[in-house]
């Protein structure tokens, strides 16, 4: 009898990992190869997806998977399981093995000492931990959030607006602050409710969060991580507009979603590789921000968006970029 | 601000988003009632809603039917909990363990099956709020009870219905029985294991509607472990309800109640951190576990397998 419970626990691990894992593929000569750990799939349209997507164009512009070899092990939300990935990665010698989540960071901290050739990147955040083979990254999501803030305050009739984050720290935290000072900064007079929802995968919270914020008198809503498609279905319900960030959110809902802050990480990566070609393995730190082009404003070609918003936008970014405008003030 | 809290708006806000967050607490729970009454835990349900959700989904996106949507959810929690029934009844595995095990299963399976077959994340039909004639019209009490989508209303008119059936009918006698004393109910002609395969599989089917419920009703999306602990804290809800399908209804409502409670909290902007807010539902929950533990016995033979000394 027990043997037919461990057979059949046996049976259950081997789905999971079927299913957690990508393929790893052999290694060739001359190729460069990455491993990449995320807490979520790799098309969530969010979190994971501006990282993998990124990942592809790098391995477009480098000539293909014989030249840039892309491993990934997604839905990695239990850091434990995590770190045996990452572990797993730089025994099996691939060349920079990148650990996609702010969580990852203490296991990364023990790991990466035991394998001094190997490179580690780790996001989000600027933290190397002083390592030498460790390079740090991060968004500065709070300047597409200032952006998509102000196109928010000049398109709302009710002077409420909505936003769902998942929990109150990193990346997400920024972007909704960067959000509401964009609002405050076009019209003090809009109030902005904000709620966490404490999870990065309750989509039926999220949606529940976003009739929240509807039955409040939001008009317009945003939101951060993964779980926030439920709340644009929610909104779209509700004909409310939806303002996207990490990845391009026009898919979900092409009548509603007006604008995305969609992440382009290769402009890290891309440093990231000439580094290591030339033999630095870390102890550097770089953001994606709208100056260096690793944060783009990518309108939805179908929602017209009026004439003098957009204009307050180009000025917003122009301001950013400059530095006379500081998204976080 | 937290004069807010108490305006018209608010409360109607804040009763009516209980109500439709309850829902799949209600199916997921009212499901493992049958079960644990029988003498049967099932810590699979969360991997059954998964899969109930995935299939849903999956239904309503590639035909656009939303009934044989829940119609296909239903016969794949009604195979999960066949599964489960096999290996708790015949195999008398340990049910909290096999449970996980179910767990890990649907929390794999469904994930795979979206990659395979969907891809990436995709928007689906789902079911709308119904308009009652009349009824939605009622000031106040129309917007609290009577804007919801049609899973939630039966999810609440499943409540009576269970309760009936489990204390009212020759049915419902045998589940007690099967639950309490499995070899007196046995001397007496009532199979056991017939009674505990019908309460594992009728959970199992329910448990595929909360998941329908969640990716066709309350979202229109799938996405991998959306159920996010739910059908964990539905078998919370059954020792917080006692093993009675209305104390059931009431953990269900008041965890979902201070669930929206948490989310209005955060929008008007009152001033406590939005980490100790979403905290409120689960320390609740504790607490009053912790409180009435002692108040309702549960079923004597519960988590203890059968076997027939022929």
């Amino acid at each position: 009898m027990k043997k037919a419970v461990r057979l059949f626990a046996l049976f259950a691990l081997f789905v999971l990992l079927v299913s957690a894992c990508g393929s790893a593929g052999p290694a060739q000569m001359g190729t460069f190869r990455v491993a990449v750990v995320m807490p979520s799939a790799i098309n969530d349209l969010a979190f994971s997806q501006s990282m993998y997507d990124a990942l592809l164009r790098v391995q477009a512009e480098m000539g293909g998977p014989e030249k840039f070899e892309i491993v990934y092990s997604e839905n990695m939300f239990v850091v434990d399981d995590a770190a045996a990935a990452i572990r797993d990665y730089a025994t099996q010698g691939f060349d920079l093995v990148i650990a996609h989540g702010s969580q990852y960071g203490s296991s990364l901290q023990e790991i990466a000492p035991d394998f001094p050739e190997t490179s580690f990147a780790w996001g989000t955040t600027l933290d190397t931990f002083g390592q030498p083979n460790i390079f740090a990254y991060e968004a500065a999501a709070d300047e597409g959030g200032y952006v998509n803030g102000v196109l928010a305050a000049s398109m709302t009739t009710s002077k409420v607006i909505g936003v769902v984050g998942p929990i109150e720290t990193g990346d997400a935290k920024l972007y909704v602050d960067g959000f509401k000072a964009g609002v405050l900064a076009t019209n003090p007079d809009i109030t902005v409710n904000v709620n966490y929802i404490g999870s990065f995968s309750d989509v039926a919270l999220a949606a529940e969060a976003a009739n929240t914020h509807i039955s409040a008198g939001a008009d317009v809503l945003t939101g951060t991580a993964q779980m926030v498609v439920g709340a644009i279905g929610k909104a779209e319900e509700a004909n409310a507009l939806w303002f996207g960030t990490q990845s391009n959110q026009t898919s979900l809902a092409p009548k509603i979603v007006v604008a995305s802050q969609v992440y382009h990480w290769e402009v890290v990566l891309n440093e990231m590789l000439d580094l290591i070609k030339g033999g630095t393995l870390g102890g550097k730190s770089f953001a994606i921000n709208l100056a260096n082009g690793g944060e783009v404003i990518e309108y939805n070609p179908a929602y017209t968006v009026p004439a003098e918003a957009q204009a307050l936008a180009e000025e917003a970014i122009k301001g950013i970029k400059d530095g006379s405008i500081d998204p976080m003030k | 601000m937290i004069s807010e809290l108490f305006s018209v708006t608010v409360l109607i806000g804040i009763l009516a988003s209980g109500i439709r967050l309850a829902t799949p607490y209600l199916y997921a729970a009212i499901g493992e009632t049958f079960g644990q009454r029988s003498g049967v835990l099932n810590l699979g349900v969360e991997g059954q809603m998964l899969l109930g959700a995935f299939a849903a989904f999956y239904v309503s996106y590639t035909t656009g039917n939303l009934w044989l949507a829940v119609l296909v959810a239903m016969l794949v929690g009604a195979l999960m909990g066949l599964a489960m029934a096999f290996v708790t009844v015949n195999l008398q595995a340990q049910q909290g363990i096999s449970g996980i095990g179910f767990y890990l299963f649907g929390l794999g399976a469904s994930d795979l099956l979206f990659q395979k077959l969907v891809g990436t994340i995709k928007i689906a039909d789902s079911f709308p709020k119904i308009h009652i004639p009349f009824l939605s019209d009622i000031p106040l009490l129309g917007e609290i009870l009577f804007s919801h989508h049609i899973l939630a209303y039966i999810a609440f008119l499943l409540v009576p219905v269970a309760w009936f059936v489990l204390n009212k009918t020759t049915l419902g006698l045998k589940i007690h029985a099967a639950g309490e004393n499995p070899e007196a109910a046995d001397s007496l002609g009532v199979s056991v294991a017939g009674v505990r395969y019908f309460t594992i599989v009728l959970g199992g089917i329910l448990s595929g509607v909360a998941g329908a419920s969640l990716s066709i009703a309350q979202s229109n999306v799938f996405q991998q472990g959306m159920t996010s602990g739910i059908g964990f804290i539905a078998v919370a809800l059954v020792y917080f309800g006692g093993w009675r399908p209305w104390g059931v209804l009431g953990g269900a409502l008041l965890f979902s109640m201070v669930n929206s409670l948490q989310l209005w909290i955060q929008v008007l902007g009152v001033p406590i951190p939005s980490d100790i807010a979403v905290m409120m539902p689960y320390v609740l929950t504790i607490l009053v576990l912790v409180l009435t533990v002692s108040r309702v016995r549960g079923p004597s033979a519960l988590t203890k397998p059968f076997e027939r000394e022929d």
